[in-house]
């Protein structure tokens, strides 16, 4: 049985809304609209989707703060929702935008409380704290109250404070938002090696393709509730995330530039779309090959993100989840 | 002119936005109204009148204490000196409108809102279970709300007043619940003032607090009369001008105070 | 059960430590609540300086009511007061962290916060409770000391409940909170008073529906030996601790029904 389990997950909320001054309207969405998947034990996966897609809920539903309108989950052999307590010591959770630590409290109050919260043995918490202290950096911080501590240092603390009681699971929701790019690569760092030293299971919902491409070996996209890719990152940029953009600005407008390995997408006055494939031509070769055909003025390199990424999938009518090759 | 409307409409429907407090606060103001009209009701059994009200007056006390406890605004609030603690107070001071004024137009617009909607659902709710009294004379009618109308100053400009300590003070709540409380008590919300003994009844009438409970009730029960009615009328007027000149010069000092330091 | 008295205890340990740097004005903030709330007892003097029982109950009687349902509550406030602030949990998202942890949701949500201030509140009761004991006609016995343990105990109980109850619909509406203080404001102020002298159905409310009565009146109408209280046999009063375990449990199952709730709607 694999570690996490989830078979034709649905979650609906009736929303009702004041239409003008009496009439109330009564809609029902359907935020997880019947998903399957299994996840092993030891592995790192990639939960992605737009906003509103029901990454959230299907994490929530995880955890056993939502309890699903239909369909059965299993997390370690429990059913989160009717076994929420025994599920809670098994399993850690991170929210990037939420806060777990004691606001006035120094970091390493937080901990404390938290050992005893989860009734971590005296041994166990002193060497994982050992241990996250060394691999996080923690020393410089650890006194002082939580308040005080910048972003990334309190990102730093949220982690530890997932971790503490040696859960066989952690669930990250948007762990590196907000962070700056040393940051994240910390964030990266931390969780590739609890993953490789604890067997630590990892689950994590990002709208950063890098955190994907640095961490995750399977990716699960959603979309208006469903599942609409379910394998591995190289074989999804081959099909979907391949495409990347230079815009050019040329010096005066100009008929379509026509260079090798890039084909145009839009003009608009001077300023023309190229796009371009990773494995056919670099952004290097690229600009070279524009600036020799014509007056460049400046240049831009758009990224496609994870907002593309699933509108090709989702525009390219995959109603079922394509696996991975 | 139109700016001092355009602030009262604005008071007005910050409050009209949330029905459901409004509701909720019906609903406080209707269960104490029944716990205190029984207790008073109790002080009743074997006389006929108590410092000058008969039981129909008392009861109509109690109903109309809850009913303008709203609109006056008894328990008061913090968002000026919350303005003062975080600086905001430094877009007052370039504004066109004196705080204070403005403050004042808002209020006038959210007290007619509270008038209204958390004071006739409670009096309703006590006519229809009690024997309350109303006055028959119309002119006691109009002088009724301008005294309403003074109380709610008056009381804006004390709570105005106590906000202002934000300026001086790191924590200005413990000077804020000290006020509040003594004003509740002072102003007759609890038990009427004329139910105090004598000693007491002097003290709070040296105090503005029974001009926003106990001066307008007395005029809507009768208890006030003819030439009474102005001298009621014009301890109003007297407190409002003190406190507002009070928080005028309070809030000179504070906001140099501000400049001066740099807040 | 001891291990969650102890995290209870290093929970709210760990607020007040917060707390701490600001300790002066603890001490100011103690005695303005200690001083204020007087006040409250004032109406009450006030109503005796005009007649000389209410109710049938003398003014020391009445303080003995007062004592007992205000040092009841004030320690309600002091240890549950914090559900204050599950309207702002829920509306931030927070409670959801609560149901991460593997401990109950009411016992985080009650340990997360302690305000020394209150008391000032206790302190003040009791002042008036020990007035009340020494000027009460009363010829003590160890059945009616232990009553007044008793009422105290039972009466935070049934606060308690109450308050945890009435809580439970800002689950369902944030906004509800508002409502909650015609409760449990009123549920404390109705008990300091003789509850002779409410109407019938407001007696009968009290005594079956939200059981306040059974905080200080009928405990006291045992240690005042007021015969037939509201009609009742005198034993009634022993009911207090069984009423205040019944109301315990109500409310225990109502804050899990409106959890489930939570986890259903989504919060």
């Amino acid at each position: 049985m694999a570690q996490i389990e989830l078979e034709a997950v649905e979650k609906t909320f009736v929303v009702r809304r004041k239409r003008g001054r009496v009439r109330r309207e009564r809609t029902v969405v359907r935020a997880v609209d019947g998903i399957s998947f299994e996840i092993e034990a030891g592995s790192v996966a990639g939960y992605i989707g737009p906003n509103g897609a029901g990454k959230s809920t299907t994490v929530k539903m995880l955890t056993g703060i939502l309890v699903p309108s239909s369909g059965r989950i299993s997390v370690v052999g429990l059913e989160p929702s009717r076994q929420r307590l025994q599920l809670a010591r098994r399993i850690g959770v991170m929210f990037g935008q939420r806060m777990q630590l004691w606001w006035d409290l120094p970091l390493i109050d937080s901990f404390q409380l938290l050992r005893h919260i989860y009734k971590v043995p005296g041994d166990h918490y002193r060497r994982n704290l050992e241990r996250f202290r060394e691999l996080l950096d923690l020393d410089g911080f650890l006194q002082t109250p939580v308040r005080q501590l910048s972003l990334g240092q309190r990102i730093r603390g949220e982690l530890t404070a997932a971790m503490l009681h040696d859960p066989e699971i952690v669930l990250l929701d948007e762990p590196t938002i907000g962070l700056d790019v040393v940051a994240k690569e910390r964030v990266r760092e931390f969780l590739t090696e609890v993953n490789s030293e604890r067997g630590v299971t990892v689950l994590l919902t990002t709208h950063d393709l890098d955190d994907i491409e640095r961490l995750c070996s399977r990716l699960l996209v959603i979309d208006h509730g469903r599942l609409i890719y379910d394998g591995d990152l190289e074989t999804l940029k081959q099909r979907y995330g391949g495409e990347r953009v230079l815009v050019v600005d040329l010096e005066e407008p100009r008929e379509s530039l026509q260079v090798d390995g890039a084909h145009v997408i839009r003009v608009e006055g001077s300023r023309q779309w190229l796009a371009f494939r990773r494995d056919e031509t670099s952004a290097a070769r690229l600009t070279a090959a524009v600036t020799a055909a014509a007056p460049v003025r400046d240049l831009e390199l758009h990224e496609p993100d994870i907002e593309d990424v699933v509108r090709k999938i989702y525009a390219e009518g995959a109603s079922e989840p394509t696996a991975g090759d | 002119m139109r700016l001092d409307w355009e602030l009262a409409v604005r008071g007005y429907r910050r409050y009209a936005a949330y029905p459901a407090a409004t509701w909720a606060g019906i609903l406080t103001n209707s269960v104490f109204g029944f716990i205190q009209a029984y207790v008073l009701l109790a002080m009743y059994d074997g006389r006929d009148d108590i410092g000058g009200y008969d039981a129909a007056d008392a009861l109509t006390y109690v109903w109309l204490a809850q009913a303008m406890l709203a609109a006056v605004n008894v328990f008061g609030w913090s968002d000026f000196a919350e303005r003062i603690r975080r600086g905001d107070v430094a877009t007052d001071l370039i504004r066109p409108v004196h705080p204070l004024r403005a403050g004042l137009a808002f209020d006038y617009g959210r007290a007619l809102y509270h008038i209204i909607f958390r004071g006739l659902p409670p009096m309703v709710v006590g006519a229809i279970v009690f024997d309350l009294t109303a006055p028959g004379n119309p002119l006691v009618w109009a002088v009724f709300f301008v005294s309403i109308a003074l109380a709610v100053s008056v009381s804006f400009a004390f709570h105005f007043l106590y906000n202002l300590s934000a300026f001086w003070l790191l924590d200005y709540r413990g000077v804020m619940r000290i006020a509040i409380a003594v004003l509740a008590f002072f102003s007759g919300l609890y038990i009427p003032v004329r139910f105090f003994p004598d000693w007491l009844q002097t003290l709070a009438y040296l105090t503005p607090f029974p001009s926003m409970i106990q001066i307008p009730i007395d005029v809507f029960v009768g208890y006030t009369t003819g030439v009474e009615l102005v001298v009621a009328l014009a301890t109003q007027v007297g407190w409002a001008a003190l406190l507002f000149t009070a928080c005028y010069a309070a809030f000179l000092r504070g906001t140099r105070k501000l400049v001066v330091q740099g807040g | 059960m001891a291990e969650s008295l102890a995290l209870y205890v290093r929970l709210v340990s760990a607020r007040v430590r917060s707390q701490w740097q600001y300790r002066a004005s603890f001490a100011l903030d103690i005695l303005g609540v200690f001083l204020v709330t007087f006040l409250d007892f004032l109406a009450i003097l006030v109503i005796f300086h005009n007649v000389p029982q209410l109710g049938g109950w003398t003014v020391e009687e009445v303080a003995l009511l007062y004592g007992i349902s205000g040092v009841a509550f004030s320690l309600t406030q002091l240890a549950v007061g914090q559900l204050d602030l599950l309207h702002q949990l829920i509306r931030d998202g927070n409670f959801d962290l609560v149901l991460i942890r593997p401990r109950g949701s009411l016992f985080q949500v009650i340990a997360s916060d302690f305000r020394p201030r209150q008391v000032g509140r206790v302190l003040q009761a009791a002042t008036v409770l020990v007035y009340a004991l020494v000027s009460v006609d009363v010829a003590w016995t160890a059945g009616r000391v232990a009553m007044v343990v008793v009422a105290v105990v039972g009466g935070a109980a049934i606060f308690a409940a109450v308050w945890v109850a009435a809580i439970c619909i800002v689950f369902w509406t944030v906004e509800g909170r508002e409502s909650v203080s015609s409760v449990t404001d009123a549920g404390s102020f109705l008990s300091q008073y003789p509850i002779d002298v409410y109407a019938a159905w407001l007696q009968r409310l009290v005594t079956v529906l939200v059981p306040v009565a059974f905080v200080a009146y009928f405990p006291a109408s045992y240690i005042l030996d007021k015969p037939d209280p509201l009609g009742a046999p005198s034993w009634v009063s022993f009911a207090s601790p069984a009423v205040a375990l019944v109301a315990a449990l109500v409310a225990g199952y109502v804050w899990r029904f409106a959890v489930r709730h939570y986890r259903s709607a989504g919060g």
